[in-house]
């Protein structure tokens, strides 16, 4: 019993942490610039689909994953200068409109490019094969993906709590007008940030494909699951969307196991009863209550 | 509300012209009923959004919702209880209307993001649940196998779609005068003031949240009627109806025609479907591209969508005129 709990433990937090990097940059959108960002799951498909080409095509997969970060935060910045800008004054429902053109041009491009079927990213060897982790052999895969997202939660966690970036964005995240009456750049804070999140979220498309599978359906069909995480979590809050990411993993994995039939329209029946209860989410910047 | 420079001439006109389309199109083109009646049903989806989401500025992803709801409720009454397209229509909407206000009353208390992902949580709910209850939808592979009695005992469906697209005309005709009707009283207008500054509102006594709750009711009905309709037409129910990309095309659908003109659901419902149709053609998934690309230039260029292209255009007139003036 011991070892099924920790393996529903393992499965679960794995799954959370690919959910944690890749809606972390969607945190930083919609709690510091009040951004509905419906196309945030389209960065995260770039990513995976960059990977997927250059591992098809013999690329190393470290390399590949590099990449994939790389053009997903690059489109980002270029999305943010060109796109995203003019919408900062206008209203939610013309966020929500323009986003979701945004992930349905991405949508019709990748089909184009790359047809209409799942396109995998190729994992080296040795992360496809099972390892023993003393009393079970387990996926490498999995346990790859929870040290990634574990040094990287780490990284994000030092940089926020400890650097002068971390505390001017923390500051702008709880009171934007208040940030910039102190003479922070909040625009310009916020385009380098946007341009981490989905280089992040890119990242997590691109070692994640092997648990959300890459198809041109992604961008619309995971958003849900990654708005969930932000607003579970509370809007603009790190801690919150981590501790909502892991708890979304485990609970979904849970309920894989136990109600398999019932699992996801009970996962969102929860969301739903949650977000009726604490509307501003589990730990919402201090802003925000 | 800026009054427009039109006279009573041009509005008969303007009225006019969507209806006479409507009858032109079942002579014209008796070939292609199908795509008309298909047109028709998101006419008046593309409607129902408009009273909630343009009138009463309730942001909402989950219209889908309530058009599935109809849809499958359409469905398993003609397979289940009666082969009557009537009373089924009728339970449907029934059904989609109670689901409205019960959920309406939940929700509508919140706003703004909190209000987005209560309706995404809803319409998620029901799309999973309609693909693990297979044994009552079909699950993925759809309602199949129902049958209808002929409207009236005398016209029945057939193949060529007459019947389903006069039918659907007329429905749309019937919830038209309502949603005109409404849009004027003033309960319409307490929406708009609700939409503007529900603060103010409340605080010169309207009760804001049971006007909300009502809209609400009355555009989930709507959008059950159609989902009613889409059953009865092609007298199948595809999982598809409860996406996310449902309710997503009648929101590109709406915001294409524009919003809070009721004639913004005729026109961009239609020019949605023509060019998904064209495109479609091209390649199979090219209109998702035509359509986003549409989708971002209407946002970006034009506040009222292509209704407010005549107006736009009066503007860049004007400003110009000012240019000149300016310069003499």
């Amino acid at each position: 019993m011991p070892s099924f709990a920790l393996t529903v433990f393992l499965d679960g937090i794995s799954y959370g942490m690919i959910l944690f990097l890749i809606s972390v940059g969607l945190t930083v959108t919609m709690g510091l610039m009040r951004i509905v960002n419906l196309a945030h799951g389209a960065f995260a498909m770039i990513g995976g689909y960059v990977a997927g080409y250059v591992t098809q095509n013999g690329g190393n997969f470290y390399l590949a994953a590099i990449a994939a970060a790389a053009a997903a935060g690059v489109l980002g910045g270029i999305a943010e200068a060109s796109i995203y800008r003019p919408l900062y004054r206008k209203g939610e429902l013309a966020q929500v409109l323009l986003t979701i053109g945004i992930a349905f041009v991405t949508t019709g491009a990748i089909t184009a490019i790359f047809g209409a079927f799942p396109y995998p990213v190729l994992f080296p060897d040795y992360l496809t094969r099972p390892i023993d982790i003393g009393f079970r052999d387990y996926p490498a895969y999995r346990l790859f993906l929870i040290a990634v997202g574990a040094v990287i939660a780490a990284v994000l966690w030092l940089v926020l709590d400890g650097s002068i970036y971390g505390a001017r964005l923390r500051a702008a995240v709880d009171n934007p007008r208040m940030a910039r009456a102190v003479g922070i750049d909040v625009n310009r804070l916020f385009t380098l940030t946007f341009i981490i999140g989905c280089g992040l979220a890119g990242l997590g498309g691109a070692i994640g494909a092997g648990v959300l599978s890459l198809e041109p359906d992604y961008a619309l069909k995971y958003i849900v699951l990654f708005l969930v995480v932000v607003i579970v979590g509370g809007e603009g809050s790190f801690g919150g969307s981590f501790v909502a990411a892991m708890a979304l993993g485990i609970i979904d994995t849970l309920g894989k196991y136990f109600v398999a039939e019932a699992a996801p329209y009970l996962l969102y029946a929860a969301v739903f009863v949650l977000l009726l209860w604490r509307p501003k989410g589990l730990l919402p910047p201090k802003s925000a209550t | 509300m800026i009054r427009r420079r039109t006279g009573p001439g041009l509005a008969a006109i303007g009225h006019a012209l969507p209806w006479a389309i409507v009858i032109i199109y079942f002579y014209a083109a008796p070939d292609h009923l199908g795509f008309g009646t298909q047109v028709i049903i998101w006419i008046l989806f593309a409607m129902s959004l408009d009273l909630a989401l343009g009138y009463a500025g309730i942001l909402t992803l989950g219209q889908a919702g309530f058009f599935g709801l109809g849809a499958y409720a359409a469905g398993l009454f003609a397979i289940d209880v009666s082969p009557d397209p009537l009373l089924g229509h009728l339970a449907a909407v029934a059904i989609a209307a109670s689901f409205g206000a019960v959920t309406g009353a939940m929700i509508l208390h919140t706003s703004g993001v909190t209000l987005l992902m209560l309706t995404l949580a809803i319409v998620s709910v029901l799309s999973e649940y309609a693909n693990q209850a297979r044994s009552l939808t079909g699950g993925d592979d759809g309602l199949q196998g129902i049958k209808l009695d002929p409207i009236f005992g005398m016209f029945e469906f057939n193949i060529f779609g007459k019947t389903a697209y006069v039918y659907a005309a007329l429905v749309l005709f019937a919830w038209f005068l309502v949603a005109w009707r409404l849009v004027r009283s003033p309960f319409g207008r307490s929406l708009d003031g609700i939409r503007q500054n529900p603060r103010r509102m409340r605080a010169i006594g309207t009760p804001v949240w049971w006007r909300l709750v009502a809209i609400y009711t009355i555009s989930a009905a709507m959008a059950g009627s159609a989902g009613a309709l889409s059953a009865h037409a092609t007298r199948f129910v595809g999982l598809s109806v409860l996406s996310l990309l449902t309710s997503g095309i009648v929101t590109v659908a709406l915001i294409l025609g524009g919003t809070r003109r009721i004639y913004g659901a005729f026109l961009g419902a239609t020019i949605y479907f023509v060019v998904q149709d064209y495109s479609a053609k091209i390649s199979p998934f090219f209109w998702e591209f035509v359509v986003g690309g549409m989708l971002i230039l209407t946002v970006l260029l034009l506040d009222g969508g292509l209704l407010d292209l005549g107006p736009a255009a009066l503007r860049l007139r004007d400003r110009w005129r000012g240019a000149e003036k300016d310069r003499e």
